[in-house]
């Protein structure tokens, strides 16, 4: 019993500082900020709304915009990402000489950080400098990609797209590295071509990178404050103005308010939620894990 | 799909195959025989598997030709060769069903899907597989593993089958009986097989003839009892046999400058044997009893049947052997010198 007491009390030691962090840093904001998203705040004091809050900003057409906005550029920025990241690691997974200098500049985008990244694709895209917008010519001149409605939101994705594909390239090279040689060269003993090697060997085994990947781009995708911020600041007429922006940008309706952007904020919690859950219960049937 | 042959004879000639400069098989000759079970034997890094796998097309060679019926097929992919590979690690599909995997060869050769399940079937319910058709491998031990493999390998009945070490991931005892299932399965699909095993117990068993390989080299081909009864080198006769054959030095047994190999079983205690051996380790095994011993620095087994007059351990003893059961080598280059 005293050592059973003794155990628990080291126990209790070893995990203290852990719980401290988890306390401070990610359950009490979260407390705060679900409070918070309760309140309509002015410069000086709040008042409390109560849950009703939340029922009523989700149902506010700015919310209900800016979900579409994200939706939109999620829907563009994972399955492009996706898809490049998967044919950038196939085409460096080979054994050839000096493919590791590629494996080098594919990954090379999660070294780099979204505002450089962000500068970078607002110089490229620049109507009056920028080599991009040189190529893409006409339309793209004026007023520029970033403030073209229709392409702005493609412009940011472009963005985005480039600077997580470093990510989903090492994560997609690691698992592709974890598929025995042995069942490619079963299904090429078998007949099988380059395709339906792919398609029969190589996407059902990495298969859970793949549900991993894509949970992580749609996440960030929702997250998405920096490129937007620094590229479009949420324009042109709210069409790049995503939930993360609509808690945290400047110049909208919610600007001024600490309560509706912690309401927006908690919201986005949920849907992010609600979305992980959907896409491993949606995807999980089709993900082959182990053995 | 045309098939270049249905007559699966295997020629290798002349082939070479380097890797970044290192050889790996250098300059081998051998013909397999149509619907031969050929066993390609030898320790590991000997250059059997790569010599199996230039054979399915999955290597190419660097030098020489490999045929398969009456064509060379060096430059032929391994879907064009009527070619099936059996993997040491079965090579499974893991997210596939049993009946999708046996299934796969026929799929990707667009055979219609009604057919291709029969043909699944056929295959799965001969080797005993018709209840686990719907499980994946996940599911399935070691040798239905190995059987799900074998399945999907004469599914499209190739002409000629390739086996790199199939069993070696089984238990002894399954190793045991399904090597016995091999040898039916051949027997009954009339087909070529070339099977790579490093195993002398399967290859002594299974092998309509063996080729021992050691250094990128054939060392010996022939049937498993000229293989052991006459072995072609020094290294063949201590590659093949349990406990290996005892090598003695030039003049122990009799006169002459080549070295002299005897099998353990072969050697006699006899009072006035020229031979004086003193005794390490006496090990009785039930049926038989293993004595081991050294002879100035060489070590030596004798093989004995009865448990009767055993030396003691410490035990300084003569030994002999039949003339007729004695094999000569040459000192330097280790080849058999005698008939």
């Amino acid at each position: 019993m005293k050592r059973k007491w003794r155990d628990s009390g080291l126990a209790a030691l070893m995990l203290g500082p852990s719980a401290v962090i988890l306390v401070l840093f990610v359950i009490y904001p979260l407390i705060k900020a679900m409070w918070l998203g309760q309140q309509r705040c002015g410069v000086t004091s709040c008042t409390n709304s109560g849950l009703r809050q939340y029922v009523d900003a989700f149902r506010s057409n700015e919310f209900q915009d800016s979900l579409i906005v994200t939706a939109k550029y999620a829907l563009i920025t994972v399955p492009i990402g996706l898809v490049l990241g998967v044919g950038l690691a196939v085409l460096a997974d080979k054994y050839m000489r000096g493919v590791g200098l590629f494996r080098t500049i594919f990954s090379s985008t999660v070294a780099t950080s979204v505002a450089v990244a962000s500068v970078m694709w607002f110089f490229l895209l620049n109507p009056s400098v920028g080599v991009l917008a040189e190529w893409i010519g006409g339309r793209a001149k004026t007023p520029g990609l970033l403030q073209s409605p229709g392409l702005a939101l493609w412009a940011v994705s472009a963005s985005s797209i480039w600077a997580n594909l470093g990510f989903t390239f090492i994560v997609v090279t690691a698992g592709l590295q974890g598929v025995p040689k042995d069942l490619y060269e079963s299904a090429f003993v078998d007949g099988a071509g380059g395709f339906r090697r792919f398609t029969n060997v190589t996407l059902p085994m990495i298969s859970p990178t793949l549900l991993f990947a894509s949970v992580v781009l749609t996440t960030r995708a929702f997250q998405s404050f920096g490129e937007i911020d620094l590229l479009t600041a949420g324009g042109p007429k709210g069409e790049t103005t995503t939930l993360t922006y609509l808690a945290y940008g400047s110049g909208l309706p919610t600007s001024n308010d600490d309560g509706l952007r912690a309401t927006v904020s908690v919201l986005l919690f949920f849907v992010l939620l609600i979305l992980a859950l959907v896409q491993f219960r949606g995807l999980e049937k089709r993900v082959h894990y182990g053995n | 799909m045309a098939y270049p042959s249905r007559v699966a004879q295997v020629r290798l000639k002349n082939l070479t195959k380097q890797f970044d400069g290192v050889t790996a098989v250098e300059d081998i000759n051998l013909d397999i025989a149509d619907r031969e079970f050929m066993v390609l034997l030898g320790p590991s890094g000997c250059g059997k598997s790569t010599l199996l796998r230039m054979i399915a097309g999955l290597e190419d060679p660097t030098e020489g030709e490999v045929w398969i019926g009456d064509l060379m097929v060096n430059d032929t992919l391994p879907k064009q060769r009527d070619v099936a590979m059996v993997f040491q690690s079965y090579a499974l599909y893991p997210h596939k069903t049993v009946q999708e995997n046996i299934e796969f060869p026929l799929k990707v050769r667009n055979v219609p899907k009604p057919e291709r399940a029969a043909a699944a079937l056929e295959a799965a319910s001969s080797l005993g597989l018709a209840e686990y058709v719907g499980r994946k491998p996940g599911a399935l031990s070691g040798g239905q593993r190995q059987r799900v493999a074998l399945a999907r390998a004469i599914v499209r009945n190739p002409a000629v089958f390739c086996m790199d070490e199939p069993l070696s991931n089984l238990d002894a005892k399954l190793r045991g009986e399904t090597r016995a299932e091999l040898i039916a399965l051949h027997q009954r699909l009339n087909s070529t097989f070339v099977y790579v095993t490093h195993d002398q117990v399967e290859a002594m068993t299974m092998g309509t003839r063996i080729a021992v390989m050691s250094r990128g080299h054939l060392e010996q081909v022939g049937t498993p009892q000229d293989v052991y009864d006459k072995p072609a080198s020094v290294f063949v006769a201590q590659f093949v046999g349990m406990p290996p054959m005892n090598i003695l030095p030039p003049g122990s047994l009799e006169p002459g400058p080549h070295v002299v190999g005897v099998r353990p079983e072969h050697l006699h205690f006899r009072g006035d044997g020229p031979l004086t051996m003193m005794v390490q380790l006496v090990e009785k095994l039930g049926h038989e009893t293993l004595i081991t011993g050294v002879i100035g620095d060489k070590r030596v087994v004798v093989r004995q049947d009865s448990e009767e007059s055993l030396p003691a351990v410490g035990d300084r003893v003569q030994l002999d052997a039949p003339e007729a059961t004695r094999h000569r080598f040459d000192a330097i280059t280790e080849r058999r010198i005698d008939a």
